[in-house]
């Protein structure tokens, strides 16, 4: 009998298809075309403390094979999340991960705090509604005096460790494919604690319109995400991979049950889908029964048996 | 799945694709369209122009990439829609005009048809079409070929005037007719990914913060939208 079921920092996912942050919303809307419980898991819409309108201007531009984002982080802020989202989240019977963004250091260890503290009150009445912390310190989109922390290994080691002494929850760190040393960074994290790694999140772009000879994004760059990253994204789990003992959530391109088993191959334990969201609204259901038939065809038994094979 | 029963042509630039299939909708509501694989990534918004039996279609301009494969489609091949979408146009009381400028004519025919003899009024830069298709569920009906149809408008003699078009032309519209009476509502067009209020690529700006073009949108009251932050699409 096949088994997707893996587990990524001590919590349980029934197959290895997440859904990626920012493609998601908070999983509601999804949940009205297909039941979001045969999901792996869900990753929403990266929080910050305060709320966020996010970028004016275009936000999205196609590319071959990808897109471009500038959406800027809009998000109602994590305690609007937690007040409003989390009843929802508490109903869901898949691993619920939220996906944590923030300005300064001072942001995010209060938010990492709000978060925990909400969790643990539910829990001590026996409920839960967050399974997993994502720290996103790769967001290119949001201007913010010009600090990228998850470009340098060591000013991004000083946000992990914040955090992790913030919560109790388990912590993934998402790593930006922007990053100087992708290696040393996934490292970085594993001392400082981090339960796992996300990666990749969007690879800094630019469009320029030559009529009116300026960038099409206000902010000049963007995020590109989308097929056209899936190689870059699946060398560089594979390279993660070699150097960390924990757990990879590997993401970047994904559009079919193969692409899923090369990530897996590459060395991820469960993979997220982004882009693709917005190519098949289905996606979700349709990539779990492709995982199945595919062990089936194989006949292997469990994921284990093809993780890290490279 | 689903599959074309026609995609003629109907003006330069301008075609009208029939679906075959059992179509929910709205009068304002669009569908997310897709005649492809993987290229483009994205599925395009259609507004829906009108639902009959067994059928639903769609008047679209061509401009670039997605559209310019609409415009390739013949009967009896493939295209996927996903939909219906977006909260359509509010169901008024009164004497309502219909403002179209260009391809934004698109919605209001399907609306014409539910309205009660609403007057309409068609605008477009170099070209008409499909004015005498309207002419049957209109009171008046008002075309123009290369003017400002938003000046030929008298807005106090009606309740309430919905209208599609180019983003400047709704802005000029909503400015002329503040004080008239007429309730204003405006059909905005964004930029989408997915269509249904996950991404965050099609936020409004409004009077009270963001809104969601795919969700709380397309059509919003018009006082709602802060036109002047607004960049259109
Ligand atoms: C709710 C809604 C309803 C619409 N209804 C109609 C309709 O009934 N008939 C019609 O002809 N057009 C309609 N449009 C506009 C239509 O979606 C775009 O013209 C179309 O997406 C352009 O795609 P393209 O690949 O041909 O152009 P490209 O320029 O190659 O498109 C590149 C990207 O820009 C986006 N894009 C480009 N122009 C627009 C635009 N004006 N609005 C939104 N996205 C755009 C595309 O979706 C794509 O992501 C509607 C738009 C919205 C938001
Ligand atoms: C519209 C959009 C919004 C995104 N927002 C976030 C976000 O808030 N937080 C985050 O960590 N990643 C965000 N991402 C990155 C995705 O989660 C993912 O890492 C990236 O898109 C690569 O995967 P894909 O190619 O499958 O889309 C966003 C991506 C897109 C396309
Ligand atoms: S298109 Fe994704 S939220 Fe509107």
């Amino acid at each position: 009998m096949q088994n997707m079921a893996c587990k990524v920092a001590g919590v349980h996912f029934k197959n290895p298809i997440v859904m990626a942050s920012g493609t998601f919303g908070f999983g509601k809307e999804y949940a009205k075309l297909y039941d979001i419980n045969r999901l792996g898991g869900i990753s929403g819409k990266g929080l910050t403390l305060a709320p966020k309108a996010g970028n004016p201007g275009v936000r999205v531009w196609e590319t071959p094979s990808g897109m471009l984002n500038s959406v800027g982080l809009e998000n109602p802020g994590i305690e609007y999340f937690l007040k409003e989202e989390t009843p929802y989240w508490e109903t869901l019977d898949t691993a619920r991960i939220v996906n944590l963004g923030g300005g300064c250091i001072e942001d995010y260890r209060i938010g990492a705090e709000l978060i925990t503290a909400h969790e643990k009150r539910l829990r001590e009445g026996g409920r839960c509604s967050i399974d997993i912390i994502e720290l996103n310190i790769s967001c290119p989109n949001v201007k913010e005096g010009g600090i990228a922390y998850g470009v340098q290994t060591e000013t991004a080691r000083a946000v992990v460790r914040e955090v992790r002494q913030a919560t109790s929850l388990p912590l993934v760190v998402k790593l930006s494919p922007n990053a100087e040393n992708i290696v040393e960074m996934a490292y970085m994290c594993e001392v400082e604690g981090a339960d796992g790694i996300s990666l990749i999140n969007t690879i800094s772009g630019m469009k320029i319109d030559t009529r009116l000879r300026k960038s099409v994004f206000h902010n000049l760059y963007a995020g590109l995400s989308g097929p056209a990253i899936k190689p870059i994204a699946l060398r560089m789990v594979h390279q993660v991979a070699q150097h960390v003992k924990i757990p990879i959530m590997g993401m970047g391109g994904i559009t079919t049950a193969n692409d899923v088993i090369e990530f897996i191959m590459a060395g991820a334990s469960v993979i997220q889908i982004g882009t693709y969201n917005f190519m098949n609204p289905r996606a979700g259901e349709q990539m779990a029964d492709g995982i199945l038939k595919w062990m089936e065809q194989e006949k292997i038994v469990s994921m284990d048996e093809i993780r890290g094979i490279l | 799945m689903n599959t074309v029963k026609s995609n003629v042509k109907i003006a330069k630039d301008v075609y009208l694709m029939k679906i075959e299939g059992h179509f929910e909708g709205r009068m304002g509501q669009f569908y997310m369209l897709r005649a492809w694989s993987d290229y483009p990534v994205l599925s395009r918004p259609i507004s829906i122009y009108d639902i009959g039996v067994q059928e639903i279609s769609f008047l679209y301009h061509v401009v670039g990439e997605g559209t310019e494969r609409f415009k390739q489609l013949e009967a009896g091949d493939p295209i996927q829609l996903e939909g219906p979408y977006g909260n359509g146009f509010p169901v008024v009381q009164g004497k309502v005009a219909l403002v179209g400028g260009g391809i934004g004519i698109a919605p209001l025919y399907f609306a014409a048809k539910q309205l009660q003899q609403p007057d309409i009024y068609l605008g477009f830069s170099r070209e008409s079409y499909l004015v005498d298709e309207f002419r049957p569920f209109a009171g008046e009906v008002v075309c123009d070929v290369g003017g400002i149809i938003v000046n030929q408008i008298d807005y106090t003699r009606y309740d309430a005037v919905i209208t599609c078009g180019p983003h400047v032309m709704m802005k000029a519209l909503t400015e002329r007719a503040r004080g008239s009476g007429a309730k204003v509502y405006v059909s905005l067009e964004k930029r989408m990914a997915c269509g249904i209020g996950a991404c965050l690529v099609c936020s409004v700006i409004c009077q009270g913060g963001n809104r969601k073009a795919c969700v709380d949108g397309p059509v919003f009251a018009a006082e709602e939208v802060r036109f002047d932050a607004e960049h259109g699409v």
